[in-house]
């Protein structure tokens, strides 16, 4: 892992999309058996310029087919991605990617966009706060939630290598904010500790677009006086249990934050490992168990709660607890 | 004159050859008839009705059509065999146990604990399993899948695949279907058994099929070829000799079965799986043990 931490809450001027394509593009060129199977969205995430390779399937919608479709084509040797919008890559093509693709030990890698609010104007229906929590309950899958578009890049590159296991990638379409330099490398399984000191009151356990919302937070909280430690757990499967454990033993209180439900995310991946080893205050920031609806990205945050504001109280309730 | 007669001798010949091989395959048949009951009967139930109605398809299959080498099961040239309708497991287990990819006797393992020969067929278990089955209506799209990996590769490995007619009522079935036509998958075919029965009982009671199977496999752009006995090996095997030089699109063969063929206790009855008592499983194995004998001995009156 080597990372470069920007960290000054502005957006990328490229859309986080082509990170992945960048990433496949770079990979189709040297290596024949990478492939991409597309579900009639290859112009939302811009895959059409992987068509050159003659390795970029267009499956139609008709994600269960495509999702058997991907497994076979790993099964036949081929590095195989394959994408819809988060809500249909996991609801829609469930139990062909659980059973067709993770139980037969054929590693397909999923690819889910729009994750939560992001889905915005596409409203509820396609608003996806529960994609990693089936993933999530897959037998030795890999659960990844990005925050930045150097991140969908180097872990394009990463899962691509994954042999036999199911990988899921959640995967914002358009811009957001650059939390880290181009060339920062990440280690699946191990969380990013962004803020750290001796003497932090709590941690901030974060992913996705809720990375940002944290580093906001802490910095507002330092004016007041508050030290946190802020960690990015992109990778929520296999989880970081090392790091989760030694940031409650050495702050003694934990709130998480996550663009999903926590009441099956995040929030509580790290409330299971914490009961389990070392059990401290936990406040969870997501969305608590509601369905998703139509708006404006800044709207949806507002209206569920995907906040700095957010993580702010809950950072001072937890505090409380200890 | 000379030429004539030469031509006349060689496909006398020829005729000869393949009377031979369908009794070979016929004799195939009846050994597999023999062990998946064996198999199944070693732990006294299961899906003895869709096991048996394949097994005939499966004999010219693994006896006369597809490339395999039961010393190297994932050799790179091989042709795949996938049962979408995975609880024929036993039947495939029979198969390529008799072709010597394993012992006979591993395969008495089945559904015990640890075993490698589980209900439904399992790619990480089982040699020769190409692709893990059993929610019904998926093992078509992963063949279809598999099939374009080989064309990507450029690779003329062919991809065989038997859904069932129950499992047709499956929508993906039908996503996997536009697939493979618009893709002209035609190293794809799909062996339909069309045993007119499913769980719950008889196809056209609990779900019908409209027009047919063959007809909606030719809505899709199918190849299909419908034979009224898929029973009968010499009829199979002239179906897919035809389907295997079909060039642009994927073909299915519909195969009229029937369920539990060979089972004593189980044909006619449409019966899904079977639990018989041990004197009826040790009926039903005389019998197929009769029936391959049967076949032996005509084969032996033939030759001399």
């Amino acid at each position: 892992m080597s990372i470069t931490l920007i960290g000054k809450h502005e957006k990328d001027k490229r859309a986080c999309r082509d990170a992945y394509v960048q990433a496949m593009a770079e990979l189709m060129e040297k290596d024949q058996t990478v492939v991409h199977v597309d579900t009639d969205l290859k112009s939302c995430i811009n895959t059409k310029k992987l068509d050159k390779y003659g390795r970029c399937i267009n499956a139609g919608i008709a994600e269960a087919n495509a999702m058997g479709v991907a497994a076979g084509l790993t099964a036949a040797g081929k590095k195989t991605w394959i994408h819809s919008f988060g809500c249909f890559a996991s609801r829609r093509a469930f139990d062909q990617a659980f059973m067709s693709a993770a139980y037969a030990k054929l590693g397909v890698k999923v690819l889910g966009s729009d994750p939560g609010v992001c889905a915005a104007y596409n409203g509820g229906t396609h608003m996806p706060f529960e994609d990693c929590a089936l993933y999530l309950s897959v037998p030795d899958a890999i659960v990844i939630d990005p925050a930045d578009y150097a991140m969908v890049y180097d872990l394009t590159k990463k899962l691509t290598a994954v042999e036999e296991r199911l990988s899921y990638m959640r995967l914002i379409r358009k811009g957001v904010v650059q939390v880290y330099a181009d060339g920062s490398e990440f280690e699946i399984g191990k969380g990013v500790t962004l803020k750290e000191s001796d003497h932090d009151a709590a941690a901030v356990i974060a992913s996705g677009i809720m990375v940002d919302e944290a580093l906001k937070a802490y910095e507002k909280l330092l004016e007041d006086g508050i030290t946190v430690r802020v960690i990015d757990m992109f990778t929520w499967k296999p989880a970081d249990e090392e790091l989760i454990v030694k940031a409650a033993k050495e702050t003694g209180a934990v709130v998480t934050a996550e663009n999903h439900n926590c009441t099956c995310g995040l929030g509580s991946v790290v409330a299971r490992v914490l009961s389990e080893q070392y059990p401290v205050p936990v406040e969870m920031t997501g969305v608590h168990d509601q369905f998703g609806q139509v708006g404006a990205q800044d709207f949806l945050q507002e209206a569920y709660k995907l906040t700095a504001e957010e993580i702010i109280r809950n950072v001072k309730k937890v505090i409380e607890r200890k | 004159m000379l030429t004539k007669d030469r031509k006349i001798r060689q496909a006398g010949v020829i005729f000869m050859q393949k009377a031979e091989k369908i009794q070979d395959l016929r004799e195939f048949a009846a050994e597999i008839r023999v062990e998946t009951l064996k198999t199944i009967g070693s732990l006294g139930f299961g899906h003895v009705g869709g096991s048996m109605s394949i097994a005939d398809a499966m004999a010219v299959l693994y006896g006369g059509i597809m490339r395999i080498d039961p010393k190297n099961p994932r050799w790179e040239g091989r042709d795949w065999c996938v049962l979408s309708k995975g609880h024929a497991g036993p039947c495939a287990y029979a198969t390529l146990a008799l072709k010597g990819f394993y012992d006979l006797e591993l395969t008495r393992t089945l559904n015990r604990p640890n075993t490698n020969f589980p209900s439904h067929t399992d790619r990480t278990k089982t040699p020769d399993v190409d692709l893990t089955t059993g929610s019904l209506g998926q093992g078509i799209s992963s063949a279809a899948g598999a099939a374009l990996g080989h064309k990507l590769s450029g690779r003329d490995n062919r991809v065989f695949v038997f859904i069932g007619d129950g499992e047709a009522d499956e929508g993906q079935v039908w996503e996997a279907a536009q697939f493979a036509a618009h893709y002209k998958l035609d190293n794809l075919i799909c062996l339909v058994d069309d045993n007119k029965n499913q769980l719950d009982g008889p196809v056209d009671e609990i779900m019908s099929h409209g027009k047919g199977l063959g007809a909606k496999f030719d809505a899709f752009g199918w190849r299909v070829i419908e034979l009224a006995d898929g029973n009968d090996v010499e009829a199979v095997y002239d179906a897919l000799q035809e389907a295997c030089i079909v060039k642009g699109q994927p073909t299915a063969i519909i195969l009229n079965t029937v369920k539990g063929k060979g089972a004593v206790f189980a044909e006619g009855t449409g019966a899904h799986s079977s639990q018989p008592s041990a004197e009826q499983w040790e009926e039903a194995i005389a019998a197929a043990e009769a029936e391959l004998a049967a076949i032996r001995a005509a084969k032996r009156g033939a030759g001399e």
